[in-house]
């Protein structure tokens, strides 16, 4: 006698075929949900703000008056605050990576250490925040300057930093660095020469995510206590700032007493968009044009 | 010689077999009583071996049966392999390379190596010559030029990119990535050169060039190579080593080995009955 019942089998494909086109439907759906959730904002931010994006709006500076109101303050905050996170993270994000990959021990320290920079991954920005306000703005005395959200930021991208460096190390195939050691390099010639070069590309992609990331950050800058309007153009990392994120956040607050305000915050962020969107397409041409060479 | 018992003594194995040898050449590789694990894993056991200089010196035995693990031991590269544990001696030069105190640095510039599969550097062919003298301090770009063009012709590829030393090595074929690595070792003046398997990644005619190029090369250097290919190894060495499960089991001049080998294995794995 045969097992399968082609009668039976029969009777059930109907709904068989329902299910599959059930379960198709919903999970394009879910695609969907976050699409259009994507494009209503976008549309909105566009709608207030971009007939406020102009010239004047780039170059002035802060002023309560919406008319004469401008982001130049913001945009070179943003600057110079990136000009420490870039820098920082990259000595301690890429040396961490090195370490970890190429002397640490395979043993339980060192997964011990890549655990725990994965947790690090996970903690929440504003504790971040309050990590910069009680060691660099308080207990190094800085204040609250570019440099002390500088390397407050700079920690919090850290673990994409080391994540993305460590996998591209991790990517340089062993035979080249046998070639390497088998000609009497050191180990350190043969990172330098040999290792560093090779990840170099998947190195910089990560360090442009985590910068894009951190562009984006308010919750640490407002922790450590960024004034909240009208200060002064920062000219170096000693001085007073603000940022992007930040200033949408103050006007965005401040829409309850002047309603165009609201506005400015739009503008404002599609400027901080179009920054974000630009640096992470240079993040995916790195990746792409340098994928797969070996 | 008398037909060898299974448990041999390594020893008296060896000096029986170094008995045979008439010329004075002298030892380059003087290997006494290495035994290496990896883990548990006994990979060698008991080896005593002795490598004479300007020879080719062929390394053959079935996969698995510790060949390439000698053959790295001979610059400590199998260290790069955590968890392996090394006893004995090896001599190179009278010096024993396993005792802390001798860099292995000081070796792999004496010692060099071509791996299996070619293993170019993705940087120009220039540089990939270049890269060894570098490493080793030399800046003056006249001294770099003259070793580049001298290791190029040394392996016999000279003509073949001269034309186009600035492009990158992905560029050439296998061949000829494989000759470019053994220039490349050429370029830090060894004394040694331990081949891994050199051809086992190259079509016929590329095999061809770089036997002929070992037949060169042994004038200056010693060589050591280590082959799957029997053929390949009664071409080209003056001794084979026949290595199974970790042991040596015969060493001889390759004429003897593949002609009246004394081991019943030996000659069972050269007549291909087994491997």
């Amino acid at each position: 006698m045969k097992y399968v019942d082609s009668t039976q089998v029969h009777k059930k494909m109907g709904s068989r075929l329902f299910a599959n086109n059930l379960a198709k439907t919903l999970f394009f759906l879910a695609t969907l949900f976050g699409l259009v959730v994507l494009v209503i904002l976008i549309y909105r931010v566009l709608a207030d703000g971009l007939g406020w994006i102009n010239f004047d709006f780039l170059t002035n500076r802060l002023s309560t008056d919406p008319e004469r109101a401008g982001i130049w303050g913001a945009i070179l905050g943003t600057l110079w605050l990136m000009l420490v996170v870039a820098p920082v993270t990259m000595i301690l994000g890429v040396g961490t990576a090195i370490y970890l990959e190429e002397y640490a021990a395979k043993g339980r320290i060192s997964s011990f250490i890549k655990t725990n920079i994965s947790n690090l991954a996970g903690v929440p920005s504003v504790v971040f925040g309050i990590l910069g306000l009680t060691v660099f703005a308080r207990a190094l005395d800085l204040g609250s300057v570019v440099l002390a959200g500088g390397l407050t930021m700079a920690l919090l991208v850290l673990p994409v930093v080391v994540v993305a460096s460590q996998e591209a190390i991790r990517a340089v195939p062993q035979f080249l660095r046998e070639a390497s050691y088998g000609m009497g390099a050191t180990k350190w010639q043969t990172i330098k020469n040999v290792v560093l070069p090779a990840s170099l590309p998947g190195i910089l992609t990560g360090v442009i995510l985590a910068l894009s990331r951190a562009i984006g950050e308010t919750a640490p800058l407002v922790v450590i206590g960024i004034p909240a309007l009208l200060i002064p153009v920062p000219d170096g990392i000693f001085d007073k700032f603000t940022i992007l994120p930040v200033q949408i956040y103050y006007w965005t607050i401040d829409s309850a007493l002047v309603a165009e305000y609201a506005n400015l915050a739009a503008a404002t962020i599609v400027i901080l968009l179009i920054v974000l969107f630009a640096m992470n397409s240079i993040a995916i041409m790195i990746r792409n044009k340098f994928q797969k060479r070996f | 010689m008398p037909v060898m018992t299974e448990k041999a003594n390594p020893n008296v194995k060896t000096d029986k077999l170094n008995a045979g040898t008439k010329e004075n050449k002298k030892v380059v590789y003087n290997t006494k009583d290495l035994n290496l694990w990896y883990g548990e894993g006994h990979a060698l056991k008991n080896i005593n071996l002795a490598i004479n200089e300007n020879e080719v010196t062929a390394i053959i035995g079935p996969s698995g049966c510790g060949k390439s693990t000698y053959i790295k031991t001979l610059n400590r590269m199998v260290e790069l392999v955590p968890s392996v544990k090394i006893s004995g001696e090896i001599l190179y030069r009278e010096r024993n390379i396993l005792d802390k105190s001798f860099k292995v640095e000081d070796l792999r510039t004496s010692v060099g190596m071509v791996f299996q599969k070619p293993n170019p550097f993705p940087k120009s062919i220039y540089e990939n010559v270049a890269y060894g003298p570098k490493i080793h301090g030399i800046r003056d770009k006249k001294i770099l030029d003259e070793i580049v063009e001298k290791s190029l012709r040394g392996a016999a590829i000279w003509d073949e990119v001269k034309d186009r030393l600035n492009q990158n090595a992905y560029g050439l074929s296998g061949g000829q990535q494989q000759r470019l690595c053994i220039a490349r070792c050429l370029a830090i003046e060894p004394d040694v050169i331990l081949m891994d398997e050199p051809t086992s990644a190259l079509d016929p005619i590329s095999t061809l060039k770089v036997e002929e190029l070992v037949q060169e090369l042994k004038e200056e250097f010693s060589i050591i190579i280590v082959t799957h290919n029997m053929q390949q190894a009664a071409r080209i060495s003056d001794k084979t080593a026949f290595f199974l499960n970790g042991e040596v089991i015969e060493f001889a001049e390759t004429d003897k080995i593949f002609s009246t080998p004394s081991d019943k294995r030996t000659e069972d794995y050269i007549t291909g009955r087994f491997g």
